[in-house]
Protein backbone atom coordinates (compact mmCIF):
# COMPACT_ATOMS: atom_id res chain seq x y z
CA UNK A 1 0.00 0.00 0.00
CA UNK A 2 2.85 2.43 0.54
CA UNK A 3 6.26 3.13 -0.52
CA UNK A 4 8.07 5.60 1.66
CA UNK A 5 10.94 6.09 0.21
CA UNK A 6 12.00 8.41 -2.40
CA UNK A 7 13.97 7.36 -5.37
CA UNK A 8 17.15 9.46 -5.99
CA UNK A 9 17.80 11.75 -8.19
CA UNK A 10 20.38 10.72 -10.55
CA UNK A 11 23.65 12.69 -11.35
CA UNK A 12 24.55 15.55 -13.49
CA UNK A 13 21.42 17.45 -15.21
CA UNK A 14 17.78 15.78 -15.24
CA UNK A 15 14.84 17.13 -17.23
CA UNK A 16 11.44 15.80 -15.71
CA UNK A 17 9.21 16.20 -18.79
CA UNK A 18 6.08 14.68 -20.46
CA UNK A 19 5.27 14.17 -23.82
CA UNK A 20 1.09 15.59 -23.45
CA UNK A 21 2.81 18.93 -22.97
CA UNK A 22 3.22 21.46 -26.10
CA UNK A 23 7.02 22.87 -24.42
CA UNK A 24 8.72 19.46 -23.84
CA UNK A 25 7.68 18.66 -27.39
CA UNK A 26 9.10 22.15 -28.60
CA UNK A 27 12.32 21.38 -26.76
CA UNK A 28 12.87 17.74 -27.55
CA UNK A 29 15.34 18.51 -29.72
CA UNK A 30 17.61 20.56 -27.00
CA UNK A 31 17.00 17.06 -24.67
CA UNK A 32 18.82 15.29 -27.65
CA UNK A 33 21.38 17.59 -28.09
CA UNK A 34 22.04 18.08 -24.33
CA UNK A 35 22.44 14.23 -24.09
CA UNK A 36 25.15 14.41 -26.45
CA UNK A 37 26.86 17.25 -24.92
CA UNK A 38 26.19 16.33 -21.57
CA UNK A 39 25.31 14.20 -19.01
CA UNK A 40 21.90 14.21 -19.15
CA UNK A 41 18.70 12.33 -17.49
CA UNK A 42 15.45 12.75 -18.79
CA UNK A 43 12.53 11.59 -16.59
CA UNK A 44 8.68 11.00 -18.65
CA UNK A 45 5.94 10.76 -16.31
CA UNK A 46 4.04 9.77 -19.83
CA UNK A 47 5.54 7.99 -22.46
CA UNK A 48 8.37 6.14 -21.68
CA UNK A 49 9.92 6.88 -24.86
CA UNK A 50 9.71 10.54 -25.25
CA UNK A 51 11.47 11.91 -26.55
CA UNK A 52 13.30 9.08 -28.02
CA UNK A 53 14.02 5.84 -27.09
CA UNK A 54 17.51 5.93 -25.02
CA UNK A 55 19.22 4.59 -22.50
CA UNK A 56 19.32 8.46 -21.06
CA UNK A 57 15.79 7.73 -20.94
CA UNK A 58 13.79 6.94 -17.95
CA UNK A 59 9.92 6.42 -17.17
CA UNK A 60 8.37 7.63 -13.86
CA UNK A 61 5.89 5.18 -14.30
CA UNK A 62 4.30 5.60 -11.10
CA UNK A 63 5.12 9.51 -10.57
CA UNK A 64 7.09 8.48 -7.40
CA UNK A 65 10.35 10.53 -8.35
CA UNK A 66 8.10 13.59 -9.49
CA UNK A 67 5.89 13.53 -6.41
CA UNK A 68 8.80 13.21 -3.91
CA UNK A 69 10.41 16.00 -5.68
CA UNK A 70 8.00 17.89 -5.55
CA UNK A 71 7.90 18.35 -9.71
CA UNK A 72 5.02 21.24 -10.19
CA UNK A 73 5.71 21.94 -13.92
CA UNK A 74 7.41 20.52 -16.95
CA UNK A 75 9.98 20.78 -18.49
CA UNK A 76 11.61 21.13 -14.70
CA UNK A 77 15.75 21.63 -15.20
CA UNK A 78 17.45 20.53 -12.70
CA UNK A 79 21.32 20.31 -12.11
CA UNK A 80 21.71 17.42 -9.12
CA UNK A 81 25.01 17.04 -7.48
CA UNK A 82 25.17 14.00 -5.08
CA UNK A 83 21.66 13.61 -5.33
CA UNK A 84 20.44 16.98 -4.34
CA UNK A 85 19.25 19.58 -7.35
CA UNK A 86 20.93 22.69 -6.10
CA UNK A 87 19.82 24.31 -9.52
CA UNK A 88 16.32 24.46 -10.87
CA UNK A 89 14.84 25.79 -13.89
CA UNK A 90 11.26 25.46 -15.03
CA UNK A 91 9.35 26.01 -18.23
CA UNK A 92 11.32 26.91 -21.44
CA UNK A 93 14.33 30.03 -21.40
CA UNK A 94 17.07 29.56 -23.52
CA UNK A 95 19.02 31.82 -21.16
CA UNK A 96 18.14 30.15 -18.35
CA UNK A 97 18.98 26.18 -19.62
CA UNK A 98 22.42 27.76 -20.96
CA UNK A 99 23.66 29.30 -17.75
CA UNK A 100 22.35 25.69 -16.03
CA UNK A 101 23.58 23.57 -18.48
CA UNK A 102 26.73 25.57 -19.46
CA UNK A 103 26.02 24.21 -22.87
CA UNK A 104 26.16 27.19 -25.72
CA UNK A 105 23.86 27.44 -28.30
CA UNK A 106 21.22 25.67 -26.69
CA UNK A 107 17.36 25.46 -29.45
CA UNK A 108 18.71 28.30 -31.74
CA UNK A 109 15.73 27.84 -33.87
CA UNK A 110 13.15 27.98 -30.61
CA UNK A 111 11.69 30.52 -29.27
CA UNK A 112 13.69 32.53 -26.36
CA UNK A 113 11.19 31.21 -23.61
CA UNK A 114 7.55 29.43 -23.17
CA UNK A 115 6.02 28.64 -20.29
CA UNK A 116 5.58 24.31 -19.33
CA UNK A 117 2.79 22.96 -18.57
CA UNK A 118 1.58 20.74 -14.71
CA UNK A 119 3.86 18.20 -13.53
CA UNK A 120 1.70 14.95 -13.50
CA UNK A 121 2.39 14.87 -10.14
CA UNK A 122 0.02 17.66 -8.92
CA UNK A 123 -2.81 16.84 -11.32
CA UNK A 124 -5.59 17.73 -9.40
CA UNK A 125 -7.45 14.24 -10.17
CA UNK A 126 -4.21 12.23 -9.41
CA UNK A 127 -2.71 14.29 -6.00
CA UNK A 128 -5.41 12.34 -3.52
CA UNK A 129 -4.11 9.30 -4.47
CA UNK A 130 -0.57 9.99 -4.84
CA UNK A 131 -0.06 11.52 -1.51
CA UNK A 132 -1.87 7.99 0.30
CA UNK A 133 0.34 6.13 -2.03
CA UNK A 134 3.62 7.83 -1.18
CA UNK A 135 2.48 9.18 2.41
CA UNK A 136 0.10 7.09 3.80
CA UNK A 137 2.44 5.36 5.64
CA UNK A 138 2.71 8.08 7.94
CA UNK A 139 -0.38 7.41 9.33
CA UNK A 140 -0.74 5.11 11.99
CA UNK A 141 -4.67 4.91 13.04
CA UNK A 142 -6.46 2.06 12.33
CA UNK A 143 -7.63 1.27 9.21
CA UNK A 144 -11.18 -0.07 9.25
CA UNK A 145 -12.70 -0.57 5.95
CA UNK A 146 -16.33 -0.82 4.85
CA UNK A 147 -17.38 -3.18 2.66
CA UNK A 148 -18.68 -2.30 -1.49
CA UNK A 149 -22.58 -3.22 0.07
CA UNK A 150 -22.08 -1.22 2.93
CA UNK A 151 -23.15 2.40 2.92
CA UNK A 152 -20.70 3.99 4.17
CA UNK A 153 -22.11 7.04 6.02
CA UNK A 154 -24.76 4.39 7.68
CA UNK A 155 -21.99 2.26 8.87
CA UNK A 156 -19.96 5.54 10.84
CA UNK A 157 -23.63 6.05 12.25
CA UNK A 158 -23.51 2.29 13.63
CA UNK A 159 -20.20 2.41 15.10
CA UNK A 160 -20.62 5.27 17.21
CA UNK A 161 -18.65 8.04 16.01
CA UNK A 162 -21.15 10.70 15.19
CA UNK A 163 -23.19 13.32 17.12
CA UNK A 164 -25.82 12.66 15.42
CA UNK A 165 -25.04 14.80 12.27
CA UNK A 166 -23.46 12.75 9.30
CA UNK A 167 -20.06 12.85 9.47
CA UNK A 168 -17.27 13.20 6.29
CA UNK A 169 -15.86 9.62 6.09
CA UNK A 170 -11.89 9.73 7.22
CA UNK A 171 -10.20 8.45 3.99
CA UNK A 172 -6.57 8.40 3.79
CA UNK A 173 -6.31 10.69 1.16
CA UNK A 174 -8.87 13.59 3.23
CA UNK A 175 -6.76 13.06 6.36
CA UNK A 176 -3.71 13.50 4.61
CA UNK A 177 -5.13 16.65 3.25
CA UNK A 178 -6.53 17.55 6.33
CA UNK A 179 -2.66 17.21 8.06
CA UNK A 180 -1.02 19.96 5.04
CA UNK A 181 -3.11 22.15 7.69
CA UNK A 182 -0.84 22.23 10.37
CA UNK A 183 3.10 22.38 10.59
CA UNK A 184 2.93 19.39 13.15
CA UNK A 185 3.87 15.89 12.66
CA UNK A 186 0.82 13.68 12.78
CA UNK A 187 2.41 11.64 15.42
CA UNK A 188 2.98 14.31 17.81
CA UNK A 189 0.78 14.17 20.98
CA UNK A 190 -1.54 17.15 20.87
CA UNK A 191 -3.27 16.17 24.56
CA UNK A 192 -4.74 13.92 27.01
CA UNK A 193 -8.32 13.61 26.17
CA UNK A 194 -10.61 12.84 28.62
CA UNK A 195 -12.60 11.01 30.20
CA UNK A 196 -10.86 7.91 28.87
CA UNK A 197 -7.49 9.92 29.30
CA UNK A 198 -6.63 8.85 25.68
CA UNK A 199 -3.26 10.68 24.02
CA UNK A 200 -4.42 11.94 21.17
CA UNK A 201 -2.39 12.80 18.39
CA UNK A 202 -2.07 15.20 15.78
CA UNK A 203 -3.13 12.39 13.09
CA UNK A 204 -6.18 11.88 15.75
CA UNK A 205 -7.30 15.15 15.58
CA UNK A 206 -7.31 15.50 11.75
CA UNK A 207 -9.52 12.60 11.19
CA UNK A 208 -11.93 14.23 13.60
CA UNK A 209 -11.57 17.19 11.96
CA UNK A 210 -12.26 15.67 8.38
CA UNK A 211 -15.34 14.26 10.07
CA UNK A 212 -16.58 17.61 11.57
CA UNK A 213 -16.43 18.83 8.02
CA UNK A 214 -13.39 21.08 8.46
CA UNK A 215 -11.02 22.51 5.68
CA UNK A 216 -7.56 21.86 6.55
CA UNK A 217 -6.74 25.40 7.33
CA UNK A 218 -8.78 25.05 10.18
CA UNK A 219 -7.26 22.75 11.58
CA UNK A 220 -4.79 24.37 13.76
CA UNK A 221 -8.11 26.13 15.56
CA UNK A 222 -8.80 22.74 16.60
CA UNK A 223 -5.40 21.29 17.68
CA UNK A 224 -5.68 24.83 20.02
CA UNK A 225 -9.24 24.08 21.41
CA UNK A 226 -8.25 20.46 22.01
CA UNK A 227 -5.34 21.16 23.85
CA UNK A 228 -6.87 24.28 25.75
CA UNK A 229 -9.75 21.99 26.76
CA UNK A 230 -7.63 19.56 27.94
CA UNK A 231 -6.07 21.43 30.74
CA UNK A 232 -6.24 20.85 33.87
CA UNK A 233 -7.60 24.61 34.69
CA UNK A 234 -10.54 23.98 31.95
CA UNK A 235 -11.06 20.93 33.15
CA UNK A 236 -13.35 19.18 30.22
CA UNK A 237 -14.15 16.30 32.37
CA UNK A 238 -16.01 18.11 34.85
CA UNK A 239 -17.46 20.15 32.03
CA UNK A 240 -18.56 16.73 30.10
CA UNK A 241 -19.57 14.75 33.59
CA UNK A 242 -22.00 17.53 35.23
CA UNK A 243 -25.39 17.41 34.44
CA UNK A 244 -25.61 21.14 34.04
CA UNK A 245 -25.95 21.79 30.43
CA UNK A 246 -22.79 23.23 29.39
CA UNK A 247 -20.01 22.63 26.64
CA UNK A 248 -17.16 23.93 25.34
CA UNK A 249 -17.75 27.95 23.86
CA UNK A 250 -15.19 28.74 21.62
CA UNK A 251 -13.89 32.37 20.91
CA UNK A 252 -11.78 33.17 17.69
CA UNK A 253 -9.49 36.44 17.41
CA UNK A 254 -6.77 37.72 15.57
CA UNK A 255 -5.98 37.18 11.57
CA UNK A 256 -6.67 33.95 11.21
CA UNK A 257 -10.32 35.17 11.45
CA UNK A 258 -10.63 36.17 7.98
CA UNK A 259 -8.01 34.19 6.57
CA UNK A 260 -10.03 30.68 7.50
CA UNK A 261 -13.53 33.06 6.94
CA UNK A 262 -14.59 33.21 9.61
CA UNK A 263 -18.26 34.87 10.43
CA UNK A 264 -18.38 37.40 13.66
CA UNK A 265 -21.11 39.32 11.57
CA UNK A 266 -25.07 38.47 10.78
CA UNK A 267 -26.03 35.64 12.58
CA UNK A 268 -22.48 34.81 14.30
CA UNK A 269 -24.01 32.25 16.44
CA UNK A 270 -25.98 30.38 14.14
CA UNK A 271 -26.22 28.02 11.25
CA UNK A 272 -24.50 29.03 7.72
CA UNK A 273 -20.35 29.32 8.36
CA UNK A 274 -18.65 26.29 7.74
CA UNK A 275 -15.86 27.04 9.86
CA UNK A 276 -17.93 28.65 13.08
CA UNK A 277 -20.10 25.40 13.12
CA UNK A 278 -17.34 22.86 12.25
CA UNK A 279 -14.52 23.90 14.22
CA UNK A 280 -16.77 23.80 17.53
CA UNK A 281 -17.95 20.30 16.72
CA UNK A 282 -14.74 18.82 15.77
CA UNK A 283 -13.42 19.33 19.17
CA UNK A 284 -16.43 17.77 20.63
CA UNK A 285 -16.20 14.89 18.39
CA UNK A 286 -12.08 14.71 19.46
CA UNK A 287 -13.80 14.27 22.85
CA UNK A 288 -16.10 11.78 22.03
CA UNK A 289 -14.50 9.25 19.91
CA UNK A 290 -11.02 10.19 21.48
CA UNK A 291 -11.73 10.34 24.82
CA UNK A 292 -14.77 7.90 24.92
CA UNK A 293 -17.22 10.87 26.41
CA UNK A 294 -20.88 9.81 25.49
CA UNK A 295 -24.08 11.30 26.45
CA UNK A 296 -25.44 8.36 28.94
CA UNK A 297 -21.79 7.69 29.82
CA UNK A 298 -19.80 10.21 31.87
CA UNK A 299 -21.63 13.16 29.71
CA UNK A 300 -23.89 12.93 32.06
CA UNK A 301 -25.86 16.29 31.09
CA UNK A 302 -29.61 15.93 32.26
CA UNK A 303 -31.10 17.59 29.04
CA UNK A 304 -28.22 19.18 27.65
CA UNK A 305 -27.79 22.36 24.72
CA UNK A 306 -26.98 23.33 21.69
CA UNK A 307 -24.09 24.71 22.55
CA UNK A 308 -22.47 20.63 23.43
CA UNK A 309 -22.68 20.24 19.62
CA UNK A 310 -20.42 22.74 18.99
CA UNK A 311 -20.51 25.97 19.55
CA UNK A 312 -17.76 28.44 17.74
CA UNK A 313 -17.50 31.91 17.07
CA UNK A 314 -15.31 34.68 16.05
CA UNK A 315 -14.92 38.71 17.45
CA UNK A 316 -15.59 41.55 15.10
CA UNK A 317 -12.69 43.34 16.19
CA UNK A 318 -12.23 46.16 13.50
CA UNK A 319 -15.79 46.94 14.34
CA UNK A 320 -15.31 47.60 17.89
CA UNK A 321 -13.84 50.92 19.42
CA UNK A 322 -12.38 48.84 22.15
CA UNK A 323 -9.43 46.75 22.55
CA UNK A 324 -10.28 43.21 21.37
CA UNK A 325 -11.60 40.27 23.70
CA UNK A 326 -7.58 38.25 23.40
CA UNK A 327 -6.09 41.72 23.70
CA UNK A 328 -7.92 42.02 27.02
CA UNK A 329 -6.31 38.83 28.14
CA UNK A 330 -3.20 39.90 27.44
CA UNK A 331 -2.30 38.82 23.53
CA UNK A 332 -0.67 40.88 20.97
CA UNK A 333 -3.29 42.07 18.30
CA UNK A 334 -1.34 40.18 15.83
CA UNK A 335 -2.25 36.83 17.74
CA UNK A 336 -4.38 34.78 16.68
CA UNK A 337 -6.07 32.85 19.94
CA UNK A 338 -9.05 30.55 20.87
CA UNK A 339 -10.78 30.87 24.41
CA UNK A 340 -12.53 28.27 25.43
CA UNK A 341 -15.28 29.06 28.09
CA UNK A 342 -17.45 26.75 29.64
CA UNK A 343 -21.35 27.51 28.92
CA UNK A 344 -24.55 27.43 28.06
CA UNK A 345 -26.52 28.26 24.83
CA UNK A 346 -26.89 31.60 24.14
CA UNK A 347 -29.52 33.71 25.57
CA UNK A 348 -30.94 37.09 24.67
CA UNK A 349 -30.54 40.51 26.23
CA UNK A 350 -33.04 42.63 25.06
CA UNK A 351 -32.90 46.58 24.78
CA UNK A 352 -34.72 48.38 21.82
CA UNK A 353 -35.54 51.73 23.76
CA UNK A 354 -32.12 52.66 25.66
CA UNK A 355 -30.32 55.30 23.53
CA UNK A 356 -27.91 56.42 26.37
CA UNK A 357 -24.70 53.76 27.50
CA UNK A 358 -26.21 54.26 31.38
CA UNK A 359 -29.84 53.08 31.08
CA UNK A 360 -28.37 50.34 28.28
CA UNK A 361 -26.08 49.07 31.31
CA UNK A 362 -28.68 49.17 33.54
CA UNK A 363 -30.68 47.02 31.62
CA UNK A 364 -27.93 44.36 31.24
CA UNK A 365 -27.51 43.88 35.04
CA UNK A 366 -31.09 43.46 35.46
CA UNK A 367 -31.55 40.78 32.92
CA UNK A 368 -27.87 39.68 34.02
CA UNK A 369 -29.15 38.51 37.59
CA UNK A 370 -30.62 35.68 36.17
CA UNK A 371 -27.43 34.34 34.59
CA UNK A 372 -27.95 30.91 36.41
CA UNK A 373 -30.28 31.80 38.80
CA UNK A 374 -30.78 35.09 40.31
CA UNK A 375 -30.31 33.05 43.70
CA UNK A 376 -26.49 32.09 42.82
CA UNK A 377 -23.83 34.85 43.47
CA UNK A 378 -20.24 34.34 42.80
CA UNK A 379 -19.96 31.02 41.67
CA UNK A 380 -21.02 31.26 37.22
CA UNK A 381 -19.26 33.54 34.60
CA UNK A 382 -20.97 34.93 31.75
CA UNK A 383 -20.22 36.08 28.12
CA UNK A 384 -21.61 38.61 26.71
CA UNK A 385 -21.86 39.12 22.85
CA UNK A 386 -21.94 42.79 22.27
CA UNK A 387 -23.90 43.73 18.93
CA UNK A 388 -22.65 46.54 17.23
CA UNK A 389 -26.21 48.35 17.39
CA UNK A 390 -25.95 48.14 21.49
CA UNK A 391 -21.92 48.84 21.00
CA UNK A 392 -22.97 52.50 19.66
CA UNK A 393 -24.30 53.17 22.92
CA UNK A 394 -21.03 53.29 24.58
CA UNK A 395 -18.71 54.14 21.50
CA UNK A 396 -21.32 57.28 21.55
CA UNK A 397 -20.25 58.20 25.33
CA UNK A 398 -16.85 57.20 24.90
CA UNK A 399 -16.85 54.33 27.09
CA UNK A 400 -14.00 51.55 27.11
CA UNK A 401 -14.46 47.75 28.10
CA UNK A 402 -13.00 49.03 31.63
CA UNK A 403 -15.41 51.98 32.06
CA UNK A 404 -18.19 49.27 30.61
CA UNK A 405 -17.07 46.31 33.02
CA UNK A 406 -16.89 48.82 35.96
CA UNK A 407 -20.84 50.36 36.07
CA UNK A 408 -22.10 47.07 34.99
CA UNK A 409 -20.57 45.24 38.38
CA UNK A 410 -22.05 48.80 40.16
CA UNK A 411 -25.79 47.03 39.54
CA UNK A 412 -24.53 43.83 39.75
CA UNK A 413 -24.60 43.99 43.89
CA UNK A 414 -26.98 41.88 44.85
CA UNK A 415 -28.63 41.98 48.16
CA UNK A 416 -28.08 39.08 50.39
CA UNK A 417 -31.10 38.98 52.57
CA UNK A 418 -32.82 38.72 49.18
CA UNK A 419 -31.45 35.66 47.99
CA UNK A 420 -30.97 33.11 51.37
CA UNK A 421 -32.30 29.79 50.72
CA UNK A 422 -36.13 30.18 52.06
CA UNK A 423 -36.62 33.68 51.41
CA UNK A 424 -39.93 34.39 49.21
CA UNK A 425 -40.85 31.02 49.96
CA UNK A 426 -38.41 29.58 47.82
CA UNK A 427 -35.88 26.98 49.01
CA UNK A 428 -32.69 27.36 46.17
CA UNK A 429 -30.61 30.27 47.64
CA UNK A 430 -27.50 31.21 49.17
CA UNK A 431 -26.31 29.95 52.51
CA UNK A 432 -27.34 32.73 55.50
CA UNK A 433 -23.85 33.42 56.08
CA UNK A 434 -24.63 36.27 53.48
CA UNK A 435 -27.47 38.11 55.75
CA UNK A 436 -26.96 41.89 55.41
CA UNK A 437 -24.10 41.83 52.70
CA UNK A 438 -23.93 43.33 49.50
CA UNK A 439 -22.53 40.54 47.26
CA UNK A 440 -20.84 41.09 43.58
CA UNK A 441 -22.80 38.77 41.16
CA UNK A 442 -20.22 37.84 39.40
CA UNK A 443 -16.50 36.66 40.31
CA UNK A 444 -13.91 39.58 39.45
CA UNK A 445 -12.99 38.74 35.99
CA UNK A 446 -16.23 36.84 35.80
CA UNK A 447 -17.47 38.88 32.81
CA UNK A 448 -16.50 38.33 29.43
CA UNK A 449 -17.21 40.90 26.75
CA UNK A 450 -17.22 40.07 22.98
CA UNK A 451 -18.06 42.40 19.93
CA UNK A 452 -20.40 40.55 17.20
CA UNK A 453 -23.53 40.83 15.10
CA UNK A 454 -24.72 42.38 11.91
CA UNK A 455 -25.26 46.41 11.76
CA UNK A 456 -28.92 46.44 12.82
CA UNK A 457 -30.77 45.02 15.85
CA UNK A 458 -30.62 45.73 19.16
CA UNK A 459 -30.29 42.51 21.01
CA UNK A 460 -26.72 41.48 22.13
CA UNK A 461 -26.59 37.69 23.88
CA UNK A 462 -24.87 36.42 26.82
CA UNK A 463 -23.39 32.94 27.55
CA UNK A 464 -24.23 31.54 31.11
CA UNK A 465 -20.74 29.54 32.77
CA UNK A 466 -20.85 26.52 34.68
CA UNK A 467 -19.12 26.38 38.24
CA UNK A 468 -16.22 29.18 37.73
CA UNK A 469 -12.75 28.70 39.85
CA UNK A 470 -10.83 25.73 41.27
CA UNK A 471 -14.23 24.03 41.31
CA UNK A 472 -14.72 23.70 38.51
CA UNK A 473 -13.83 25.28 35.01
CA UNK A 474 -11.53 28.53 34.59
CA UNK A 475 -11.88 30.14 30.98
CA UNK A 476 -8.51 29.13 28.73
CA UNK A 477 -7.18 31.26 25.86
CA UNK A 478 -4.87 29.06 23.45
CA UNK A 479 -2.45 30.77 21.02
CA UNK A 480 -3.34 29.01 17.83
CA UNK A 481 -0.11 28.34 16.28
CA UNK A 482 -0.03 26.80 12.38
CA UNK B 1 -15.12 -0.55 -0.55
CA UNK B 2 -13.93 2.36 1.16
CA UNK B 3 -11.09 2.40 3.69
CA UNK B 4 -11.57 4.81 6.51
CA UNK B 5 -9.36 5.95 9.91
CA UNK B 6 -10.80 4.70 13.06
CA UNK B 7 -11.20 8.23 14.64
CA UNK B 8 -11.30 6.46 18.21
CA UNK B 9 -8.92 6.10 21.52
CA UNK B 10 -8.45 2.76 19.53
CA UNK B 11 -8.04 1.41 23.64
CA UNK B 12 -7.63 -2.28 23.85
CA UNK B 13 -8.06 -2.58 27.90
CA UNK B 14 -6.21 -5.09 28.94
CA UNK B 15 -8.91 -8.03 30.34
CA UNK B 16 -9.10 -7.59 34.29
CA UNK B 17 -10.05 -10.48 36.89
CA UNK B 18 -12.83 -9.41 39.26
CA UNK B 19 -12.44 -9.71 42.73
CA UNK B 20 -13.87 -12.78 43.67
CA UNK B 21 -17.49 -11.72 45.55
CA UNK B 22 -16.98 -11.93 49.08
CA UNK B 23 -19.41 -14.35 50.88
CA UNK B 24 -19.97 -11.95 53.86
CA UNK B 25 -18.74 -8.22 54.76
CA UNK B 26 -18.40 -9.54 58.17
CA UNK B 27 -14.47 -8.49 59.30
CA UNK B 28 -13.76 -6.64 56.35
CA UNK B 29 -13.17 -2.85 56.14
CA UNK B 30 -15.68 -0.80 53.43
CA UNK B 31 -14.65 2.16 52.28
CA UNK B 32 -17.27 4.50 51.85
CA UNK B 33 -16.20 7.33 49.30
CA UNK B 34 -18.23 11.19 49.26
CA UNK B 35 -17.83 12.96 46.15
CA UNK B 36 -18.82 16.39 47.92
CA UNK B 37 -22.02 16.78 46.35
CA UNK B 38 -24.49 18.33 48.60
CA UNK B 39 -26.50 15.93 51.36
CA UNK B 40 -23.98 12.84 49.93
CA UNK B 41 -23.17 12.64 53.59
CA UNK B 42 -26.54 11.97 54.91
CA UNK B 43 -26.99 9.18 52.52
CA UNK B 44 -23.61 7.43 53.30
CA UNK B 45 -24.43 8.24 57.09
CA UNK B 46 -27.32 5.59 56.51
CA UNK B 47 -25.05 3.00 54.42
CA UNK B 48 -22.51 3.13 57.20
CA UNK B 49 -25.23 2.05 60.10
CA UNK B 50 -26.43 -0.54 57.70
CA UNK B 51 -22.32 -1.61 56.64
CA UNK B 52 -21.73 -1.67 60.47
CA UNK B 53 -24.63 -3.57 61.00
CA UNK B 54 -23.61 -6.26 58.71
CA UNK B 55 -20.59 -6.80 60.60
CA UNK B 56 -18.03 -4.40 58.09
CA UNK B 57 -15.68 -1.90 59.74
CA UNK B 58 -16.44 1.25 57.77
CA UNK B 59 -13.58 3.73 56.59
CA UNK B 60 -14.60 7.49 54.87
CA UNK B 61 -13.01 9.37 51.87
CA UNK B 62 -13.72 12.08 50.21
CA UNK B 63 -13.24 13.59 47.15
CA UNK B 64 -11.84 17.43 47.45
CA UNK B 65 -14.45 18.80 44.78
CA UNK B 66 -17.45 16.30 42.51
CA UNK B 67 -16.48 18.15 39.51
CA UNK B 68 -12.92 16.27 38.89
CA UNK B 69 -12.00 12.59 39.09
CA UNK B 70 -10.68 11.60 42.81
CA UNK B 71 -6.76 11.95 42.96
CA UNK B 72 -4.60 9.16 42.17
CA UNK B 73 -3.03 9.06 45.79
CA UNK B 74 -6.72 8.60 47.57
CA UNK B 75 -7.73 6.00 44.95
CA UNK B 76 -4.40 4.12 45.69
CA UNK B 77 -4.57 4.77 49.87
CA UNK B 78 -8.22 3.00 49.13
CA UNK B 79 -7.45 0.20 47.65
CA UNK B 80 -4.18 -0.89 49.93
CA UNK B 81 -6.26 -0.16 52.87
CA UNK B 82 -9.66 -1.61 52.42
CA UNK B 83 -11.34 -4.55 51.00
CA UNK B 84 -14.32 -2.79 49.19
CA UNK B 85 -15.59 0.76 48.27
CA UNK B 86 -18.53 2.19 47.52
CA UNK B 87 -18.49 5.16 45.79
CA UNK B 88 -21.54 7.69 45.66
CA UNK B 89 -22.02 9.18 42.48
CA UNK B 90 -24.31 12.31 42.44
CA UNK B 91 -27.65 13.06 41.75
Amino acid sequence: MTESSPPPLPDGLVAIVKRDCPTCVLVAPVLEDLADRANLTVISQDDPDFPVRADWVRHDHDLALSWHHDIETVPTLLRVTDGVADETVVGWSRDQWEELTGVPGLGSDLPDMRPGCGSLSVDPTRTDELAVRFSGSTLTSRRVEIAALEDEWEAMYDRGWSDGLPVVPPTEARVLRMLEGTSRAPDDIVSIVPPDLVECTVEKVAVNAVMAGCRPDYLPVVLAAVEGACTDEFNMHGLLATTMPVGPILIVNGPIRHEIGMNSGFNLLGQGNRANNTIGRALQLVIRNVGGGKPGGVDRATQGSPSKIGLCFAEDEEGSPWESFAQSRGFDPDVSTVTLFPGEGPRLLFDQKSRRAESLTKHFAEMLRANTSPRMLMQFDTVIVLSPEHMNRFRDAGWDRARFLDELRSHLLIDGDSVIAGVDGIDEGMPDLVAGMQIPKFPPDGIHVVHGGSQAGLFSAAIAGWVTGEMGSVTVTKEIVR
Amino acid sequence: MTTVLDPTGELRPETRERVTRPESLNGLTVALLDISKPRGNVFLDRVEEKLTGLGATVRRFSKPTFTKPAPVDLRHEIATSCDAVIEALAD
